[in-house]
């Protein structure tokens, strides 16, 4: 009898000593993840990944496309389901007949496009695999132009090194807090990377970024930016908002999203 | 009579306890990354009718705060441990991993991937090194790699472990055969495994060779192989270190600290145990040879296989 108290005492304290060994090492990680030191130490990681596979991975490889069949069910709105902006509601009121694509920044010819335009423009239709930063994924069919056309009709000035979209939902129910994105030209002259217009064989819902979402097909969902009003050619993003070029970038998400 | 033997090389030791603190962070970082979508599939994706191998949940209820853990489609209360645990502040929260197991402690995915994909890199360079230096050193033909008579030893080494029969004197300046299958599991199937398994989550390594990702199931597949790998090496780990505490602690962290090893020495041969009724056609006794002549299906031969613990390979 004693025994069995004392074996259950010991194991009550082998268990507590083990997760306060452990909760120690955590709150020492938390503290050393504070340092400024430490935390551009742990940055590093995403300067040699991006490094890397940009050597490794030919700039043109696509990303695996599938077929209908694995097209299983509707695709789920994930982040904003619908933004909250007067503008974007009178926008989709009226079937986005009146919403123009901004291209301007760094470019020869600054662009004003109707979806009808866009529409009208040479398409690409894949379907693909969205892959969330929290880990889950999703098999869609996308149809869109090609942003490497609508680029070459801008005619990016040569010192032109990013490609920003601006969204139309505040993430803040005050209406600030844009969402925004960046990539670089070769994500944005990939020939899988589409303005987004049709999810399914139907026109994009606005659960899922209507009028336009950008597919970038190697990169996680995060960047791939929906409800795009405009887009902005900069040779650096340090200048906007956060300074680290996108929304979720300025909480911390890696810039470089191959991983 | 015991001995001190110089068991490990430097570059041996100081790789192995970067991979210690490598490991102890992918894991812990990974549990975080693991708690934004605590749920595992086989196949492409999450949805769809995708199917659900392990799913941690959290919920409310009337009676408090309660942690549920599907398996297989077989649901289990894990309050206290997964999906609903005591915080740091007295009070419970919802969420897969509690915060102890966890890096950060608090909940933060782009931290998590931030310490995740730093030290994958050393972990990544760290193993390569070992591979390569075990090579060069051929520590991996002399040390590791299983011998015939290993082979054939396979059922008895298994018997003495589980009986916490470790061996003593020379036997004990080689890895067992039981060791060496381990450690090259761990170092040319679980580790590949759990990174090959990573790479096929980024979407970018996925481009590499499209649909290479298929082979393994899928890139949610591909997600579930990466935390059974992690777990089996979890699961390494915990028996490791239940080894080197149950066959003495000290002198196993002196040997990975300052490579030296205490050998016990062998165990003096018990005399032939003295029957009362000797059997008929018992054999003469050589006094000299502490009573190890002795004709199969004799008590004393079977006392001396019963002795091998201290006599093997």
């Amino acid at each position: 009898m004693t025994d069995r108290v004392s074996n259950g005492s010991r194991r009550r304290f082998l268990r507590g000593s083990l997760a306060g060994l452990s909760a120690a090492l955590v709150a020492g990680c938390d503290r050393l993840g504070d340092t400024s030191w430490f935390g551009a130490l742990l940055r590093s990681g995403e300067t040699m990944t991006r490094a890397t596979q940009r050597l490794i991975v030919p700039r043109a490889a696509l990303a695996q496309e599938f077929t209908d069949a694995d097209v299983k069910g509707p695709f789920r709105s994930n982040g904003t389901s619908h933004p909250r902006s007067t503008t974007y509601d009178a926008l989709a009121a009226n079937d986005f007949v009146d919403w123009r694509l901004h291209v301007d920044g760094l470019v020869a010819q600054p662009l004003e496009l109707s979806l009808e335009e866009l529409e009208a423009m040479r398409s690409r239709t894949q379907i693909t695999r969205h892959d969330c930063v929290e880990g889950w994924s999703a098999i869609a069919k996308w149809t869109g132009v090609p942003l490497a056309d609508v680029l070459d009709r801008a005619a990016p000035q040569p010192n032109a090194r990013f490609v920003v979209f601006h969204c139309a939902d505040p993430k803040e129910a005050d209406g600030t807090e844009p969402y925004y994105e960046s990539i670089d030209m070769i994500d944005a002259y990939h020939p899988q990377t589409i303005l987004a217009y049709r999810l399914n064989d139907a026109p994009l819902p606005i659960g899922n970024g209507a009028p336009i979402r950008v597919r970038i097909e190697r990169q996680l969902g995060y960047k791939m930016a929906k409800y795009i009003m405009r887009i902005e050619l900069v040779d650096r993003f340090d200048r906007l908002y956060g300074g680290n070029g996108g929304y979720w970038e300025d909480r911390g998400y890696a810039w470089y999203a191959g991983i | 009579m015991s001995q001190l033997y110089y068991r490990h090389r430097l570059p041996v030791r100081l790789m192995h306890w970067i991979n210690v603190v490598v490991f102890v962070v992918m894991l812990m970082s990974g549990l975080t990354i693991f708690n934004a979508h605590p749920t595992l599939y086989w196949g492409d994706e999450s949805y769809g009718g995708a199917t659900k191998l392990l799913q941690i949940r959290g919920v409310n209820t009337d009676d408090g705060p309660v942690g549920l853990t599907t398996l297989f489609g077989r649901t289990f209360d894990t309050t206290g441990l997964l999906g609903a645990a005591p915080n740091a502040h007295g009070g419970v929260t919802l969420r897969a991993f509690p915060y102890w197991s966890t890096i950060p402690s608090f909940y933060s995915l782009a931290e998590a991937r931030r310490w995740h994909f730093f030290f994958m890199w050393l972990l990544i360079v760290n193993g390569l090194l070992y591979v390569l230096w075990s090579l060069a050193t051929r520590h991996l033909s002399r040390d590791l790699a299983p011998t015939t008579t290993d082979l054939k030893s396979i059922w008895p080494s298994v018997k003495d472990h589980v009986r916490f029969r470790h061996p003593r004197g020379e036997a004990a300046k080689h890895y067992n055969v039981l060791q060496k299958l381990t450690y090259l599991s761990v170092i040319f199937a679980w580790f590949p495994l759990v990174i090959l398994m990573g790479f096929a989550m980024s979407p970018m390594l996925d481009a590499l060779a499209p649909g290479w990702v298929d082979f393994f199931g899928g890139r949610q597949s591909a997600r579930t192989l990466h935390f059974v790998a992690a777990f089996a090496l979890l699961a390494f780990m915990a028996l490791h270190v239940f080894l080197v505490i149950t066959t003495g602690l000290w002198n196993n962290m002196r040997s990975m600290i300052d490579g030296h090893y205490r050998v016990r020495p062998e165990l003096p041969v018990p005399a032939a145990p003295v029957t009362e009724f000797p059997p008929i056609d018992y054999a003469p006794v050589d006094p000299t040879d502490g009573g190890r002549t002795r004709r199969p299906g004799s008590r004393a031969a079977a006392a001396s296989t019963a002795d091998r613990a201290g006599s093997k390979q």
